[in-house]
């Protein structure tokens, strides 16, 4: 049942594909054909580090990332994030398979096409910043384009732009010691701004700054994000930030990408044990809409001309409910109406029983809204909470049970 | 069993081989390490001695503190009422052209190991030898080769000192921050710009270690290269030895070791970057900025 909730979530048009990960390997040491065949036999990554002395990084990862998307990795130390990441800028060379950026498969790439890539596309930000200690704050961010060759004039300009746009043009003459680690980081997003590339590559970036600061970097991001949609691809071994700003996330074990999916999804439907003991202490009424935990589980009575509401009472008995919803045939929701105040409007021999019948006290709640938001209503409410999407269509209800359900399974 | 491998007679040999056919690459050396003692001896010794005195008191002053400044001050006096100053300069210059050799030679070779394995596994017992080695070893075949006189100092005080430079060029670029590495590859460098923007700039302090202890190393030789015709003050400490006048020994003896004081202090600091005064701090931004090369010989140039 959680399944079917969690996909009528956002499936609008086809999402375009930026990055594609295609089956690949990355198997560290030198005996990596040797590994690569026991891989291929399906031999475990202790076994194949006993006989080989190779590591096994990334194991036969395969998944698509969006343009647009915050795609989050996420996995305990050692399981393979930062190397999955530097395959996609290829720091790292894979062992086997295909890496496609816009559809180019940069596994295949030349020397030279490989530096153009990073220069033009792509950029990285690092968990201790790496900013250069010989230069400063302005020609640590314009670095990027130096390197590309873009003349000095021009090249200050846009770093200086960058600075700004992190909040951070007063320190351009600074040299990077001279600033706290959040400011360093801001240095090390401009920089990686600064060539106005289409994919950012984050590994860890805001793990080293102290909470306070971690959270308002990733406001930050979001920010820039809403300013100017660029594909992130950021490490994280913090649920809490995954579940923050990632749009979807990648978890990783021993190498192996054992899940793909939005928050929710992976929230809802852990893919293993490893998966969901990620979520041991993490509140999830702020992970959790509204409309993920909505059940059909109500009556709902479509209004049309001509229908008698003695059927309607009739099903709202056979079903032992003492409310139904009441929605259009486009099912847009209409109203609640109770069994009582339902005979009441009919024994009175209204023109529009249920429109005389709906309970007044009942306010559906926007599937959209986090679950903390609305957990008080429905706490308090008499009657299970209907749930409308954005254009005022059912899509269910929340009960008092379902919602302490909810929130039991996630804290045991 | 008794095996007799003729070692001895295959250094005669070598030597005798290169003395036949080389020749002309034995001038050539000659040629251009002459052209750069005789350079830096000219500059040196031209200067007239309030101003070079000057010179290195300010630099103290500026480098390290104002109690090494009265330091250099009094200890250059000494020398100077020794009579020993054009000596002074002389050894001064030896010890520079030695180390610019170095350096010249000195930096490629250790960013050659830094890249390349095959390099350092062949270099290395090159320049175990090369620091091991007895010294008079090699200074007789330094002298039938270039002669004697400044050259064949230089070159064997070279082939002393070098070994640091080569070794902390190759750490230093070895040791620089794998961020670094990784954030100058992410943004696009090519092999080249990844050397000269990343990994020099950072393996600096350990370069200047280097190019410190070669120097330090050179002034250790400074004796032994007078005996095949350096000059300087190795042939004061020489005469005294030769008369047993412990006094003319000695007051060599002693201008070697505060040449040695003052390049070292002054050195060491032009590794790092802040500089001792706060009046300082405008030169020291000019300075910081075209670090390697310039500030490793500053005296020569001044
Ligand atoms: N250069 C390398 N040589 C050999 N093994 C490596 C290398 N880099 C990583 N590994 C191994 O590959 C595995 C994955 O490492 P990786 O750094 O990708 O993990 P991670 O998930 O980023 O961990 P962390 O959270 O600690 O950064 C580890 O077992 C690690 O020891
Ligand atoms: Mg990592």
């Amino acid at each position: 049942m959680d399944r079917e909730t969690a996909s009528s979530i956002g499936e609008d048009t086809q999402p375009e594909v930026k990055i594609s990960v295609d089956r690949v390997f990355k198997i560290f040491g030198d005996r990596s054909d040797t590994a690569m065949r026991m891989v291929r036999e399906g031999r475990g990554k202790e076994e194949i580090h006993a006989e080989t002395g190779c590591t096994l990084g990334v194991n036969d990862a395969s998944f698509d990332i969006h343009a647009g998307e915050i795609f989050v990795i996420m996995g305990l130390s050692g399981s393979g994030k930062s190397t999955l990441l530097r395959l996609i800028n290829r720091l790292i060379e894979p062992t086997s398979g295909a890496i496609r950026v816009d559809g180019q498969d940069i596994t295949k790439m030349s020397k030279r096409e490989l530096i153009e890539l990073r220069r033009r596309d792509m950029s990285m930000v690092f968990q201790s910043f790496a900013l250069l200690p010989n230069l400063t704050v302005l020609e640590n961010a314009a670095f990027g384009l130096e390197v590309a060759g873009v003349p000095a004039a021009e090249r200050q300009a846009k770093a200086l732009a960058a600075l700004e746009g992190v909040g951070l043009g007063a320190y351009a003459a600074s040299r990077p010691d001279q600033l706290s680690g959040g400011m360093k980081q801001r240095v090390g997003l401009a920089r990686a701004l600064a060539s106005e590339p289409t994919v950012l590559l984050m590994d860890e970036a805001f793990s080293a700054l102290d909470p306070l600061i971690r959270t308002e970097m990733q406001d930050e991001l979001l920010r820039l994000q809403s300013e100017h949609s660029r594909t992130i691809i950021f490490v994280s071994h913090d649920l809490d930030e995954a579940m923050r700003i990632g749009d979807r996330i990648a978890i990783m074990q021993h190498g192996n990408v054992v899940q793909v999916g939005t928050p929710d999804e992976i929230v809802m439907n852990p893919a293993n044990d490893y998966v969901r003991s990620f979520f041991r202490n993490v509140d999830v009424s702020n992970v959790f809409k509204a409309g993920d935990i909505a059940r059909e589980t109500q009556v709902t009575l479509i209004e049309r001309k001509g229908v008698a509401v003695a059927a309607a009472l009739e099903r709202m008995r056979r079903h032992d409910r003492e409310v139904a919803i009441v929605v259009g045939r486009d099912k847009r929701y209409h109203g609640m109406v109770s069994a009582e105040s339902l005979a009441q409007a009919a024994r009175a021999g209204e023109a529009d029983p249920y429109h005389k019948a709906f309970l007044t006290e009942v306010e559906p709640i926007e599937a959209a809204e986090p679950l903390s938001n609305v957990m008080g209503r429905v706490a308090e409410s008499r009657w299970p909470v209907p749930v409308v999407d954005e254009r005022q269509r059912y899509v269910g209800s929340i009960s008092k049970s379902a919602l302490l359900m909810t929130l039991d399974r996630t804290t045991t | 069993m008794h095996f007799d491998l003729h070692i001895g007679e295959g250094a005669n040999a070598v030597v005798n081989y290169i003395l036949d056919h080389f020749t002309p690459a034995l001038n050539f050396i000659a040629t251009v390490i002459g052209f750069v003692t005789d350079t830096i001896k000219a500059a040196l010794t031209g200067i007239p001695m309030p101003v070079a005195v000057i010179v290195i008191v300010a630099l103290a002053l500026w480098r390290v503190s104002w109690k090494f400044a009265l330091f250099s001050l009094l200890a250059l006096l000494v020398i100077v009422d020794m009579g020993l100053w054009e000596r002074t300069m002389e050894t001064l210059s030896l010890v520079l052209a030695a180390t610019v050799i170095a350096i010249v030679v000195g930096i490629p070779l250790g960013i050659a190991m830094a890249k390349s394995r095959i390099v350092t596994v062949l270099v290395r017992p090159v320049l175990d030898l090369m620091q091991t080695m007895p010294a008079f070893v090699y200074l007789i075949p330094a002298a039938m080769f270039f002669g004697l006189g400044a050259v064949p100092g230089t070159i064997a005080t070279v082939i002393f000192a070098m070994p640091p430079v080569v070794r902390l060029t190759n750490l230093g670029i070895r040791q620089v921050n794998g961020e670094f590495i990784e954030a100058g590859l992410a943004f696009g460098c090519t092999a080249r710009q990844l050397l000269l923007k990343v990994q020099m700039p950072n393996a600096l302090p350990s370069i200047m270690a280097g190019i410190n202890q070669t120097i330090m190393l050179s002034l250790s030789m400074v004796v032994i290269a007078s005996m095949i015709g350096a000059g300087g003050l190795g042939n004061i400490v020489l005469t005294g030895i030769q008369r047993l006048d412990v006094g003319t020994g000695f007051e060599g003896g002693l201008a070697v070791t505060v040449l040695a004081v003052i390049l070292d202090r002054i050195t060491q600091s032009l590794g790092q970057r802040n500089t001792a005064f706060s009046f300082g701090r405008f030169f020291g931004a000019r300075a910081n900025r075209g670090e390697v090369p310039s500030s490793a010989t500053p005296p020569a140039k001044t």
